[in-house]
């Protein structure tokens, strides 16, 4: 009888210590920025980027890089919407029936887009008429849809965050490059700040820069240079990132 | 349950419409008043740029005119506001500020009101029209301040909806707004006919040809602010009219 009781104990202790280990090992990989989580941050910034590498969200990088305001309000759109939506639709997905899911993904991210409209509208009306209809087309924004659908559906929510927020950022990178350099280029501004100097209607009533006869480059706000200065990006990213480069 | 059954996916599709209008509705009901506040605000900014500009002087300074302070000196420079029936005498009981031009617009003429606002700024008087109308997409409007001889344009504002960035949307742009400055609204008989935006417009900076020229690719933007300056400048007639007998009888 005792011999058989040491012998269920020592099986209790066994499983105890199997938990244990089970427990610390599942903790092990939940710790919070572990090297997995951190790709998920940082591998669509520059590997897997969006913009550059995954030629997604194209149509609003052309719209609202002139000027780098509304590109850094939109980033920080984006970031919020895909990380929350990432989160909400990752929190559902043992729930979602799965014939309405594409539906279920709708509705969440357009929810969302509302809030973030509602918001501006009421806290920072001048930004949100310059984005006017862009924060309605947040919820085309291929990016969204397709991370909600390809990640956070099969994964659990602190991962889908942070492959949300990594893959906004990555996106909204690029915005702000390319937004940083249609402004300064195009109206010699950044966030509105006359950087190169005052161009005034004379030469001796300029400053800086435009005092040497330097001029604006008008073509920077139009949209065609948006895809020029995307192009660029690209360019430069493979230079350096030869991962990237295919074989043909 | 079963996930894949008809049944859950309808419950499913319930709850969640349920939940998200719920949120929703809370979320746009408490920020209403902000939104509000900020629309009016901005409103009171349009109607002053027409006749201050960008900045005006406080103090013997240039201050840019931001929304809070259009709201702080809105009441300083608009001096009268009118609202207009289609006689051109005042309507009792209506304040021009709180008109919904986009309701009146819908009206038959005989029930329409007016708004007109009287300014003073810097000793000089100015009376702002608002506009509406429609461009390409969806509706567009603005603000026309004329100069005391009721016939010379002081300044413009023009918004719109939806209009297609870098074309329509282009009637908000400073340089389109300051082609119609010292444009007249009369032509050489006398009649209101007010500004045609031009194509292929040859006459340069001539201020007395009623035209200003248009911007490439815009054309039906560009129709819908020459029928929406002529339709509601028109209406005003009766109380240029008006005016106009009450200064001679002064003299």
């Amino acid at each position: 009888m005792s011999e058989q009781k040491k012998d269920i104990k020592t099986k209790e202790e066994k499983k105890k210590e199997e938990m244990i280990f089970f427990l610390s090992k599942s903790e092990e990989k939940e710790a919070f920025l572990s090297k997995a989580n951190r790709k998920l941050l940082t591998d669509p910034l520059d590997d897997n980027n969006p913009i550059t590498v995954q030629v997604l969200g194209i149509c609003s990088a052309l719209a609202i890089t002139v000027q780098l305001k509304p590109a850094i309000v939109m980033t920080v759109a984006v970031i919020f919407v895909m990380a929350m939506g990432n989160v909400v639709i990752s929190l559902l997905r043992n729930l979602i029936p799965n014939r309405i899911r594409i539906i279920v993904q709708l509705v969440v991210v357009a929810s969302l887009v509302i809030v973030v409209d509602q918001v501006l509208k009421a806290f920072l009306y001048d930004v949100s008429k310059q984005l006017s209809i862009f924060i309605g087309l947040i919820i085309t924004n291929c990016i969204i849809m397709g991370r909600l659908e390809a990640f956070a559906l099969g994964n659990k929510p602190w991962k889908s965050f942070l492959d949300g927020v990594g893959n906004a950022a990555g996106y909204g990178v690029i915005l702000i490059i390319v937004a940083f350099f249609r402004e300064l280029l195009g109206s010699g501004k950044l966030l509105g700040f006359e950087v190169l100097g005052h161009k005034g209607l004379t030469l001796a009533d300029s400053t800086g820069l435009y005092a040497l006869g330097y001029e604006n480059n008008g073509f920077f706000l139009l949209s065609p240079m948006a895809l020029i200065v995307v192009g660029l990006v690209i360019w430069y990213q493979r230079s350096r990132n030869r991962k990237l480069i295919e074989e043909n | 349950m079963d996930k894949n059954s008809n049944a859950y996916t309808f419950i499913f599709a319930v709850g969640m419409v349920i939940v998200v209008a719920v949120v929703l509705s809370f979320l746009a009901t408490s920020l209403k008043p902000m939104q509000d506040k900020n629309v009016k605000q901005e409103k009171m900014q349009n109607i002053l740029n027409t006749f201050v500009g960008d900045s005006l002087l406080v103090d013997g300074k240039k201050v840019l005119l931001t929304r809070e302070l259009a709201s702080e000196k809105f009441d300083q420079y608009i001096v009268n506001q009118y609202a207009l029936n289609h006689k051109g005498e005042n309507v009792d009981g209506k304040e021009a500020f709180n008109i919904k031009l986009a309701n009146e617009i819908k009206k038959p003429v005989e029930e329409q009101v007016f708004p007109l606002y009287e300014a003073n700024y810097e000793g000089t008087n100015y009376y702002v029209i608002p506009l509406r109308g429609s461009g390409l997409w969806d509706a567009i409007w603005g603000y026309v301040a004329l100069k005391e001889d009721l016939n010379t344009i002081e300044g413009v504002i023009f918004d719109h909806k939806g209009e297609t960035a870098g074309l329509g949307a282009e009637i908000t742009t400073d340089w389109f707004q300051e082609s119609f400055e010292e444009e007249k609204i009369k032509n050489d008989q006398g009649d209101i006919v007010g500004v045609e935006v031009k194509k292929g417009y040859s006459g340069g900076k001539d201020k007395s040809d009623n035209q200003v020229n248009a911007i490439s690719g815009a054309t039906i933007t560009g129709d819908g602010v020459t029928k929406m300056m002529k339709e509601r400048l028109t209406k005003y007639k009766p109380f240029f009219q008006k005016k106009k007998n009450s200064k001679l009888a002064i003299r």
